[in-house]
């Protein structure tokens, strides 16, 4: 699916600059494109050393459990095929919850180190298993409290109200991860049907 | 907006501040384990790279040939027949793909419209209440090391939909048009 969304991208992107005759463009936004990426995986380096190494404390002194046992009724309902006391689900919890407070930079490293988590826990397949769905799932739609980027801008625009957009945002993005959840649970069913009539 | 900013502010902190105590309490070697710990930090990060810039090339190139905007014009009148304003249908097709444009496309529909007008606020609400889809696969499946997906995408751009069709219905309600 990836693939096919890349290869689309980049072909319908090359064939309609050469038809629009935007050649001279495409190939700066090339040389763009690519160092856009690397800068934003080397301003992640500091971000992902410093959140990594202190969620190794909040895991090694115990906290993390501690948190993880008073959200587990409902996480244990999200991922019904994570063993109780897996690490994974510290890490999913940090994630969502770092995301739920706009902290962008802080769920990232936690994401994927529960990714990889579940990875172990699927035998180190490379194919996703229902919990990564999910958990991506959960990710994209990206619940937030505190929208805080948004409001920086706004701000700078010398807006009247910068915060008055938080009660919309707040229902947009509960309606998109209800859905997602509902997506995800749909798709999982649906497959699970047609294996098991085959 | 006070208590909001105020939040904001100290949550990280606090949480940086209740990590360190509890540790001091639990005799854990803090430092050490911090170290430890952050040293996956870097190669996680750098792996990352050819994941990201296949992706970034890709969408900037779709970007730059015009082909987005060639998109966005075929659909606009499909948007304007359920009132969407065809200033934000950009928007809302590069949210998903690009989190860095969607942001530029925000800033500038902002800058042109006003932060309190109404398209400023649906720009808003659309860029804050979600996160960038395309990005968010690529780098937890590329960290993972994950190269079937699964229905991931199908459900993350059905739920970006759902998100976008709040926003637009949210914001007329609250705010008028």
């Amino acid at each position: 699916m990836v693939h096919a969304i890349w290869i689309a991208l980049f072909a319908i992107g090359l064939i309609t600059a050469m038809v629009n005759g935007r050649l001279e463009e495409v190939s700066e936004a090339i040389f763009k494109g690519a160092e856009e990426a690397v800068v934003l995986c080397f301003g992640l380096i500091s971000v992902m050393v410093f959140w990594l190494g202190m969620m190794n404390i909040a895991r090694k002194s115990g906290l993390l459990d501690m948190f993880v046992k008073l959200f587990r009724p409902i996480v244990l309902k999200l991922f019904p095929d994570i063993p109780a006391s897996h690490p994974a689900l510290g890490y999913i919890l940090s994630n969502i919850t770092a995301n739920m407070m706009g902290l962008g930079n802080a769920a990232t490293p936690m994401g994927i180190k529960a990714m990889k988590e579940l990875k172990k826990l699927h035998g180190g397949k490379d194919e996703a298993s229902r919990s990564m769905v999910t958990l991506m799932a959960l990710n994209t739609a990206g619940l937030t409290l505190i929208p805080t980027t948004v409001i920086a801008i706004r701000m700078n625009y010398d807006s009247a109200q910068p915060t008055e957009i938080v009660g919309t945002t707040l229902f947009a993005t509960a309606c998109s991860t209800l859905a997602a959840i509902l997506i995800d649970r749909y798709f999982y069913y649906r497959k699970i049907k047609r294996n098991g009539s085959r | 907006m006070n208590w909001l900013t105020v939040v904001s502010l100290w949550l990280i902190p606090m949480i940086l501040l209740m990590i360190l105590l509890h540790a001091v309490i639990k005799k854990v070697p803090a430092y050490d384990v911090f170290v430890e710990g952050g040293k996956d930090g870097f190669q996680l990060a750098i792996s990352l790279i050819p994941y990201l810039v296949g992706m970034m090339v890709a969408i900037s190139v779709f970007r730059a040939s015009g082909a987005m905007d060639v998109l966005v014009q075929a659909l606009t009148p499909l948007f304007a027949f359920f009132g969407v304003p065809a200033d934000i249908v950009p928007l809302a097709f590069i949210r998903p793909i690009s989190g860095a444009g969607a942001l530029g496309m925000m800033s500038d529909l902002i800058a042109t419209h006003g932060p309190d007008s109404f398209i400023g606020r649906l720009a808003s609400t659309m860029q804050g209440s979600t996160d960038t889809t395309l990005y968010v696969l690529t780098v937890y499946f590329g960290a993972a090391g994950i190269k079937y997906i699964g229905d991931a995408l199908k459900v993350g751009l059905l739920a970006d939909l759902v998100g976008m069709v709040a926003a637009i219905v949210i914001v007329t309600l609250i705010f008028g048009s």
